[in-house]
């Protein structure tokens, strides 16, 4: 972008205030986008005594850690139940995901040109659609209430999106080198495990954090279709918040707490998060 | 590659991905229709989750009760709401998206610093958000008081809990509203064809749009919009407008999905070609220039998909605003809400489905022709 120097027009002076009014911009918009991780922040280590309506902004007058204690016996076994779902639904998704994305790129089966459609749909209903249909099945085969059937859900509901990032990824690997190895002999597996699977760590990367922030994340399924002791974190999240005569230092810190694995991911590995993400509008 | 016993094995492979959604999507969807047509939990006599539960076949009813019957006046605000939601928050993300895009296409120093903080909102649950903003929105703290850090007077807004509805119409009207603006929206489409010389679109067009009208003429609408039952009551007991208690999930959501925007604008105008640029810049356009004629004319396919991407969202949308204004608020109430609520709180689970079954289906109407355009691209 070195022909950019030459891009604006007009006296230094104009440039000048142009270039001072973007980054003016740009300061404006990241503090305002900040401005709730403040609050947050500063809410969730201030005593509830001195929490008021009035005082909001300030900042806190003894750092009180006494709110995560807490939140965390609160939160109890809701994280465990949350790391237990998010670890093996991911997992199973992803790796069947991958399977099914080598399949739909580099093979030809009956029928794909409808079949790949008729599953990305499935990414895409509201799934208060199949709520009720759900919940009576999997009463029926005895998997409601648990973290195994939530696991059950997660997966099946994850296919459409892993499938999806698989294809776009694989398609990019040139169709002669899985050619010049089937002809040395390889077949659909060892095409797999020797030419496909270790070109794919980076689709890996990009499908095991979004699974992992989507499951993390999700609402809908935790809250029916759980009993009281298999509750991922985000339900007791919104029952630390709900009601009236809420203590704002614990739903704030709460609050962090649940933000806290999807957040680290994305500030770590945040390029392969947005690829997930733009991958949602199907084309890779 | 193509042995026959490979192509086997490759089809077997994804054969039980396709039988489970087979399973969950498709049989699924088809129980709820089923269910949607029986009266399973709204029998008093007959409780819902009761072994061996008699459910008897009613038709239409749950969806005529919908759509006219006092007891589920909260339906007909939960669509007006999401209608107003959908229409805010998309645009509010389509603005700010772009707006941070420009910004940061303007080869700014920490470029990668103000796109981390843009889009990190989009890494929290729906429920984290909603939880912090309704501490941020509380009506006699938060975002209310900061003015007076600086000495003007507090803001006088209930954000998440104003009874103010603006706006208001009567239901009885919306089937004209519609006819009126789907006709509007063909005959611009058909005007602009036309003035591009492409008769064949103009005039497919202009025809969809006296199709809609010839539709409403022949009264088609009264099969969907049935008479209410109290039309003297309902404005009172359920007004229909703009709830100004949606205000503040509308700025949750903008605040949490417009990164998600900025980043799309960004891959778009990254895709465009510097020479195309720099030519411009050659026949003498100014930097605003640039962008009025060259950049924005190419983000027009982003801006569509993005449009559909977050209205399905908004059409969807449950976690924010149970986080934010709970499950039981009559005036933020969604059909997403409802559907909680009817099935799993009072398991009344033949309106509910009936209410899940409208929603798949005006989720469908834009995501249908969105995959259908996609994938025919695509290959």
């Amino acid at each position: 972008m070195a022909a950019n120097t030459q891009q604006y027009r007009g006296t230094d002076f104009q440039r000048y205030t142009m270039r001072v009014a973007i980054y003016v911009a740009l300061i404006v918009m990241t503090l305002i986008f900040l401005t709730p991780v403040y609050l947050v922040v500063v809410t969730s280590l201030k005593d509830p005594a001195s929490i008021n309506l009035q005082n909001t902004w300030n900042l806190p007058e003894t750092i009180y850690w006494q709110s995560y204690v807490e939140v965390v016996e609160e939160f109890g076994p809701r994280i465990f139940n949350s790391v237990a779902l998010v670890v093996n639904a991911t997992i199973i998704s992803s790796i069947l995901g991958s399977l099914n994305g080598y399949v739909f790129s580099k093979w030809r089966i009956p029928g794909e040109k409808i079949l790949f459609p008729l599953m990305l749909f499935g990414m895409f209903i509201p799934y208060q659609a199949i709520l009720i249909p759900l919940f009576e099945f999997m009463r029926d085969i005895n998997l409601y209430g648990g973290i195994p059937g939530l696991i059950v859900i997660h997966t099946v509901y994850g296919l459409p999106i892993t499938t999806l990032i698989f294809r776009n990824f694989y398609v990019d690997i040139p169709d002669e080198m899985l050619e010049a190895a089937a002809i040395d002999g390889a077949d659909f597996f060892r095409l797999y495990t020797h030419v496909v699977f270790p070109l794919s760590i980076p689709g890996f990367v990009v499908v095991i954090i979004w699974q992992f922030t989507q499951i993390w994340n999700e609402f809908l399924f935790a809250v029916t279709m759980t009993t009281n002791e298999a509750q991922p974190i985000t339900v007791g999240l919104a029952q630390l918040a709900g009601g009236e005569a809420v203590r704002w230092n614990l739903p704030m810190a709460g609050a962090l707490v649940a933000a806290l694995p999807p957040l680290l991911v994305y500030l770590i590995l945040g390029r392969y998060f947005i690829r997930g993400l733009l991958a949602g509008s199907i084309k890779g | 590659m193509n042995s026959s016993k490979d192509r086997m094995i490759a089809f077997l492979m994804v054969l039980p991905s396709l039988i489970v959604i087979a399973i969950f999507v498709y049989y699924f969807i088809g129980r709820a229709v089923q269910t949607s047509t029986t009266d399973w939990g709204e029998n008093p006599a007959r409780p819902a989750l009761q072994e061996d539960v008699i459910k008897d076949y009613v038709g239409l009813a749950n969806y005529d009760t919908l759509m006219s019957e006092m007891i589920q006046s909260n339906f007909r605000v939960s669509l007006v709401n999401t209608f107003f939601l959908t229409v805010f928050f998309v645009a509010g993300c389509i603005v700010v998206g772009l707006f941070l895009a420009i910004l940061l296409d303007q080869n700014v120093a920490g470029e990668g610093f103000f796109r981390t903080v843009f889009l990190f909102p989009m890494s929290l649950s729906f429920v984290v958000t909603g939880t912090i903003w309704r501490w941020m929105l509380q009506p006699n703290g938060g975002i209310n008081v900061l003015p007076t850090y600086i000495g003007l007077p507090r803001i006088e807004f209930s954000w998440i809990n104003s009874s103010e509805v603006w706006w208001q119409f009567s239901w009885t009207d919306v089937p004209q509203y519609l006819t009126t603006a789907g006709i509007a929206i063909l005959a611009f489409i058909a005007v602009r064809y036309a003035l591009r010389q492409n008769w064949r679109s103009a005039s497919f067009m202009g025809a969809a749009a006296v199709i809609i009208l010839l539709i409403f003429m022949a009264g088609l609408w009264d099969y969907i919009w049935r008479p209410l039952e109290f039309p003297d009551v309902e404005p009172t007991i359920a007004p229909k407008g703009f709830n100004a208690a949606l205000l503040g999930i509308i700025i949750a959501a903008v605040w949490q999905m417009s990164g998600y925007t900025m980043a799309m604008f960004i891959a778009g105008i990254r895709g465009i070609p510097e020479e195309l640029r720099e030519a411009a810049r050659v026949d003498g356009c100014s930097e605003f220039g640039v962008y009025r004629h060259i950049i924005l004319p190419q983000l027009n396919p982003i801006v569509l998909s993005a449009m559909i991407i977050l209205g399905h969202i908004s059409l969807k949308i449950f976690d924010l605003v149970f986080a934010m204004s709970g499950p039981d608020n009559s005036r933020t109430v969604v059909p997403g809400i409802l559907v909680y609520t009817k099935g799993f709180r009072q398991n009344s689970f033949a309106s509910a489905s009936a209410i899940a079954i409208i929603m798949l289906f005006l989720v469908a109407i834009i995501i249908v022709p969105y995959l259908w355009t996609q994938l025919r691209d695509d290959s």
